[in-house]
This record gives C-alpha cells, structure tokens and sequence, in this order.
C-alpha cells in the first residue's frame, strides 16, 4: 500500500494550485457554451495543460504524455477549490477519445482542435424513439449514393442538438445482417439540407434535448469513423469514455462540502441546520457513500497503473452508485431546505442559485442517460457476476 | 503510488483463507454455535503467526500493521470463524503497545496464543442504564455488558472516562455470564465486579480511541468477508436453482438484487483498505474514516445479509443451509463498538459539526 504520488507529482500539485490560486477568477462560473468567456478560460487551461492534456499538439492540445496521477492531481485540485475544470459535454468527453482511438488522420486533423477549444459543438444521435436501452434496433437508415451517405429517419433525446454544428450519429447502413453489425457511425455538419430540430422541454422546464429529424441528409462518405458495419463497436469505445466521466467522486466531494457550507450557515428558529441531528445523520451517512466512492476510484487508478492489480468490478458500478449518490446528495439539499428548497429560478430566498433543485434533476437525467440504472445491473449481474442473459421473449405469432 | 496488497499481503491472504477453508467449514461453526470451542482453530491460527500480528518484533510478534489485520479479518468473516481475534488480536496489543507501560510479558503470551484478552467497553461508548464500572483507585465495581470473548484470561475494561484497565480473570469478585445473543459464532458475556482489583493501563483517552479506531476498522473488514461470502452463496444459489424451468439467476428480478449488492459492496473493499492503511499512516484521517467504515459497512453488511437470504427464497430462512451464521455475524458486527447512528455522530463531532 502506497498513497504517495511522489515528490515530483507534490510540486505538480504546487503548479496547479499556484495556477488555480492566479488565474481562478477568470474562471466562468457554470459553462455557457460558446460565451466568450467560456471559450478563453478553455484556451487558458489547454495551453496550460490543465485539459486536453494529453491531446497531441498537432491537434490543439497541450501534448503531455499520458499521465494518470497528473490527471488525478488536476481533478482533485479543481474539485477542492470549485472551480471550472474546462469544458466537457460530448464531443470533447466522448467523440475526441474515439477519433483518437479509431479516426483517420485527416478527421483528427479536422475536428479535434476546434472542438476542444470549444468552437465547434457536438451533438450525439444515437437514440431513437423505438430505440433506447435496445439501441443497436436503431432504424435511421444511410444508404449510399455516389459518394454520399444519404441519411433518412430520426432521433430522439439529442442534448445540445439545437447548438450544434456536427453531430455524430448511429445509422443503418446494412439493413441485411444482424442487427449490432449494421451500424455505422457517421459524422455531419447539422447546417446539411434535410435536418430539423424539434426542441423537447425537460423536466427542469428547459429545452435541452430534441427531437432530429433527417430527410435526405447527403453526407460526404469520408465522413465514417471506422469501417461500414463497425458503428456498434465504435459506439461502444465511446460510451466507455462516457460512463467515466458521469460518476466523479471529486466533484461529489465538492458538493458535499458546498452543503456542509451550508447546513452550518443556514438557520431555522435561529439553529444552524446543521444542529438537527436528522439532518445531520442523513449528510454523515452521504459523507461515508461519497467516502467509499473516492477509495473506490482510488482502486481504479491503482489497477491502471499497476497491471498486476485487478480492480474487480469496481469500474463497472461507478455510474449506477455515482448518480445515484450524487442525486440522494442533491434530494438532501432540498430537503434540509424546507420550503426554500422548492424555489427555481428567481427568488430572494433561494439558496446556492438554486442549484439543488437543477442538479437533483440533472442527476434523475444522468441515472436513465448512457444506459440507465437498470441497464447497468444488467451489465453487472452479466459481466461482472457472470448471470444468464434474460432469454428472448417470443412474441405472439411471431417466431 | 499502489492502492493494493504486496506480494506478502496477498500470500498471507491466501494461507488465512486456505486454512479457514480447509478447517473451518460450516459444520465446525455450527459446534463451535452448539457449545464447543474453538481452541483447535485458534491454534491453527497461532501457527500461523495470526496473533502475533501486530505486536512488535522485540515483544516477540511479526510487527505487521492494521491493513494486515484486515486482511486476516475479512477472511474470518467470510468463514464465520469463532475466534478471539478481535480483542486479542487487534484491540488488546493495540491498548497495550500504546500505554506506554511495560506489557512484554503479556505480549508475549498474546504473540503465541497461549493467553486470550477479551474486551469489555461498551460502557464508554453508549452505556446503558443497567450497567457502569465505577472505579477507586484501581478497584473496579459494577457491571460491563457484552463483553466479548467469554475465553478470556483477562478483560481490557474501559470505564465512562476512557480510562483502560486490565482484569485477571481469576481476581476476586469478578463474576462472568453468558449472554445469549443471536451471533453463535462467538460468545459474549456480561462481567460483574465486585470490588475487583485491576491494573491500570491508560488514563490517556486517545489510547482508547485508538484502541475502539481499529476494533471499528477490523469489524467492518468482517462484514467485508461475511457478506461477500452471502453474494457468492446467493449468486452460486441462482445459478443452479431452477424454477419456471429456467435457473432464477436468468430472472432479472433476481438479477438485480445480485447487481445491487455488489455494487454497494465493492466500494467497501477499498474504503476498509483506506481505512486500516490510514490508522497506521495518515493520523489527521484516520479517526473519522474509522467511523465512516464502521458506519458505512454496517449499512451495506446489513442490506446484503437480507438480500442474499431473500435470492434463497425458504432455503436461506433454514438453519440447514446455516445462511443465518452469516447474516447474524453482519448483524453483531453492526451493533458492536457503536451501531451506526452513533458511530455517525461521532464522525460529524470529529469535524466540528456537533
Ligand atoms: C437528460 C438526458 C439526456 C440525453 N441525451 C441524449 C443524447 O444527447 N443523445 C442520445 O442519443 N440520447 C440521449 N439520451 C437518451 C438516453 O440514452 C435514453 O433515454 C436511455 O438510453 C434510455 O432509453 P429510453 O429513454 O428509450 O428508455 P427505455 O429504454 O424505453 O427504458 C424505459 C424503462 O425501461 C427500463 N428497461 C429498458 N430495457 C430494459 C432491460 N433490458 N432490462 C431492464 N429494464 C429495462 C429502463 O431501465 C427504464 O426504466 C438522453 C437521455 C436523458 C434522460
């Protein structure tokens, strides 16, 4: 057992606290896509190394070889001091790992510089309204004509679609053989004659996912990462980066330390919340979850960097336990709220910008987005605990 | 940077659980439940080297630390082993090398299994209000519940204060009951003292903490063992178990009970790891990770020990199948050395929350 990083990774984390402690201000509070603001603080942290780290630099990024204790020490150290660790969502958490892993020179020459500056903005197509948790039953259909892929059908839950200027999308272009060896994964500008955007209203009263409706959508036949038919198992590579990034127990940790804040400053009859002992058997009992979190995702990177160790099934639960933690974490911040705990929006008694409301939502979204709680049980019960598969139900008069 | 065992680590976990296997099998619990001893396994373990574990080599142990124990603990739990290996092994050394005072004689005998310490501290934890040791000078009156270990050849007590004190078996005045409680694989019992002469070993309360840190620690790293032993029996159970002409494991309903356990259980593998590598090697962690470890393993033991029974449908409710040993050890792991809600307490008073 060995926790120590090692002298030069301490001076590491003396640089990035140093950095945090110069240039945290310029930091944008939450990422407003495309702000200006948004866009130098992303520029700021790439030249600093701070994200894209280990992108090439003929690509834009900062070049570092890859280095998962660095990594960590970037993760702790934003986390702790709250602030914005540079931009995410899918085209630079999702899309970029994958046109590194399986694009060709010209797609990474193409697109991995603008969108880790944030320039250009990704959206994911993938589901469908008859396909969700079944994704690979997809139906969108690309058939070739000349040298284009022409793209008929729709999808559905599209976040960010409406911002958008590409899109990457699960399509069938083999109608003929199974099912998860039809698929191919193309890459298209959303300005492409033939794409509507229907905004669908969330829960959280906002607009953020659509419906994407595509009608003859010509898309130039370059634009396929991997082989015709090879869509699933690209796919997949992604949502492997995906899940990694939904559970993150130092941001957790952030916010249970943002809650402490304020259970100890916020009062009821003149008592600090914090001195109800309910609630604060309810935040202690978080604290030990949040805590088994990080040792776990200690585990995790250990068995990265030590072959020899293998981590079990540790990384298969980190998305169920993760957004099932951080949403009870957020219900607590409503809950200790009372009534202040319902407010949205504008209020003069809203606490924290009313953030406890927006990400207990935001989490409910994370629990059934890139495979939902139950899904993820499947996976585990199958992979991890080696159970049968659910045999196939046979339908009424079918076969 | 290693968040794991060593080489050596992973060979004494390898040894400890061939040898509980190999010995230790259900029905030897159950005559260990039914009023037998466990003196035969204890002494398997002392050639071993387990007591000797954590007390120094020139006190004639092996010099090894809390992960160590861990270790050992959750590979007890996973077998339901009788032993005295709590307080003899881990919490009485642990008092003893702390004190300061000089135990070497004591040690020695603990080192080879030739002498047993049990230990008596519910009443500085949550006494209740039939019970209390009262102490004058170093003579000890009244009574200690739930003390574990009816073996033993001496009691380590802690009064209300915090101060420790050692107990020979044999003085005058002590009496000793057995209590019955629903975990047969070990035995505890209800010390009464009558004026009885003791030795005092600390009056330094963070010798007690301590002490209790690494009790707390070594209890959640045998639900650790117990429950993941009530996951693999539940899993291996659904697989061969059909109903509906297809193995239950094949329902999803039964499924997720074996996902949900798992992946609540998993996270407690590194947390028990973190928290007994803390106690020896990072001091400003180490108390409130004991609580939480304590606190969050009680929950988890607690959740799967119901579970695992329930994917056994009437079978895990037999004493036949003995699924109970495992399920009433996660339960007296829970309640000892601070249930949950007072283990949590103490957690938030450690940050100042209280
Ligand atoms: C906030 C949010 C953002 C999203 N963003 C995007 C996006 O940008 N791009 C995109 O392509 N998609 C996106 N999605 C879609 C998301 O991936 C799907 O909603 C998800 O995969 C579930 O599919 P579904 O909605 O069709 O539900 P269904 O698959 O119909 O599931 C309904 C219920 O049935 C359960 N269920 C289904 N199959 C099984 C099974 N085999 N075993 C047990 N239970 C099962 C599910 O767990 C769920 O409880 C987003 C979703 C949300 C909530």
């Amino acid at each position: 057992m060995d926790l120590e990083f090692g002298p030069e990774y301490e001076d590491f984390r003396q640089e990035v606290k140093d950095f945090l402690r110069k240039h945290g201000e310029k930091s944008p509070g939450s990422a407003a896509l495309r702000s200006n603001k948004t866009i130098s603080w992303q520029k700021l942290l790439i030249e600093n190394g701070y994200t894209a780290r280990t992108i090439p630099q003929e690509y834009g990024g900062y070049g570092a070889q890859p280095d998962l204790i660095q990594s960590r020490i970037i993760a702790e150290e934003f986390a702790n001091s709250r602030i914005n660790p540079g931009l995410g969502g899918q085209g630079i958490s999702m899309l970029v790992p994958t046109l590194l892993e399986l694009g060709t020179q010209a797609q990474k020459a193409q697109f991995i510089r603008p969108t880790i500056e944030g320039e250009m903005v990704w959206c994911q197509g993938y589901s469908e309204p008859g396909a969700g948790s079944d994704l690979a039953s997809l139906t969108t259909s690309a058939v070739l004509d000349g040298d284009n892929w022409v793209v008929n059908g729709q999808k559905i839950w599209t976040s960010t679609a409406q911002l958008a200027d590409w899109i990457f999308c699960l399509v069938r272009t083999e109608p003929d053989a199974p099912k998860h060896r039809g698929i191919s994964f193309l890459l298209f500008d959303m300005k492409t004659p033939g794409i509507e955007i229907r905004p669908l209203v969330d829960m959280t009263l906002a607009a953020n996912f659509n419906e994407t409706f595509f009608t003859d959508v010509r898309v130039p036949k370059h634009q396929i990462v991997g082989q015709r038919g090879e869509g699933w198992q690209v796919a997949n590579a992604i949502l492997g980066h995906e899940r990694d990034s939904l559970g993150n127990p130092n941001i957790t940790l952030a916010r249970l330390n943002t809650l402490i804040d304020l259970m100890k400053t916020e009062t009821v009859n003149g008592e600090p919340l914090i001195d109800n002992p309910i609630y604060r058997d309810r935040l202690m009992k978080i604290q030990g979850r949040v805590m088994a979190m990080r040792f776990n995702e200690l585990r995790v990177l250990s068995s990265q960097l030590n072959k020899d160790q293998d981590p079990g099934i540790a990384r298969m639960i980190v998305k169920l336990q993760g957004t099932e933690l951080r949403h009870d974490l957020e219900g607590l911040g409503i809950d200790i709220m009372g009534e202040v705990g319902l407010c949205y929006g504008d209020n003069p008694h809203t606490r924290t910008g009313g953030s406890w409301q927006t990400q207990y939502m935001f989490f409910l979204g994370l629990i059934i987005g890139g495979g939902t709680s139950q899904i993820q049980k499947n996976i585990i019960s199958e992979r991890g605990l080696d159970m049968p598969r659910e045999p196939k139900v046979i339908k009424k008069g079918g076969q | 940077m290693k968040f794991g065992f060593s080489e050596e680590q992973v060979l004494l976990q390898d040894n400890v659980n061939r040898y509980l296997r190999d010995n230790v099998p259900l029905d030897r619990v159950r005559t260990f439940a039914d009023g037998g001893t466990d003196t035969d396994i204890w002494q398997g373990l002392a050639d071993m080297g387990i007591p000797a574990l954590l007390i120094p080599e020139d006190q004639g142990g092996i010099g090894l630390d809390a992960l160590d124990a861990a270790i050992v603990a959750e590979s007890l739990g996973y077998h339901v082993t009788p032993t005295p290996f709590l307080g003899s092994t881990v919490m009485a050394p642990t008092a003893l090398c702390l004190s300061g005072g000089d135990h070497s004689e004591l040690l020695e005998a603990l080192a080879t299994g030739n002498k047993r310490v049990g230990i008596a501290f519910g009443e500085a934890i949550a006494r209740r209000n039939s019970a209390s040791v009262t102490v004058t000078n170093t003579t000890l009156t009244g009574t200690s519940l739930f003390a574990f270990d009816a073996d033993a050849d001496f009691y380590l007590v802690a009064d209300p204060n915090k101060h420790l004190f050692l107990v020979d078996t044999n003085a005058k005045g002590l009496q000793r009951r057995h209590l019955t409680t629903v975990d047969k694989t070990r035995r505890t019992v209800e010390l009464s003292y009558d004026a009885v002469a003791a030795q005092c070993i600390s009056e330094d309360p963070s010798v007690f903490e301590a002490t209790l840190d690494i009790g707390r620690v070594i209890l959640a790293a045998d639900t650790l063992g117990a429950a993941q032993n009530m996951l693999d029996q539940a899993v291996a159970y659904a697989k061969q178990r059909e109903q509906f002409g297809r193995p239950i494991a094949s329902f999803q309903a039964v499924k997720h009970m074996c996902a949900e356990m798992a992946a609540s259980l998993e996270p407690c593998r590194s947390m028990v790891w973190y928290a007994a590598h803390a106690l020896a090697n990072l001091p400003q962690e180490a108390r409130l990770t004991a609580c939480h470890t304590k606190a969050h393993l009680a929950e988890v033991g607690k959740f799967v020990a119901k579970t695992s029974t329930e994917v056994h449908g009437g079978m895990g409710f037999t004493d036949l199948l003995g699924l109970h040993y495992w399920f009433k050890r996660c339960g007296s792991n829970r309640q000892w050395l601070g249930a949950p809600e007072l283990v949590r307490e103490e957690a938030a008073a450690l940050q100042g929350l209280t």
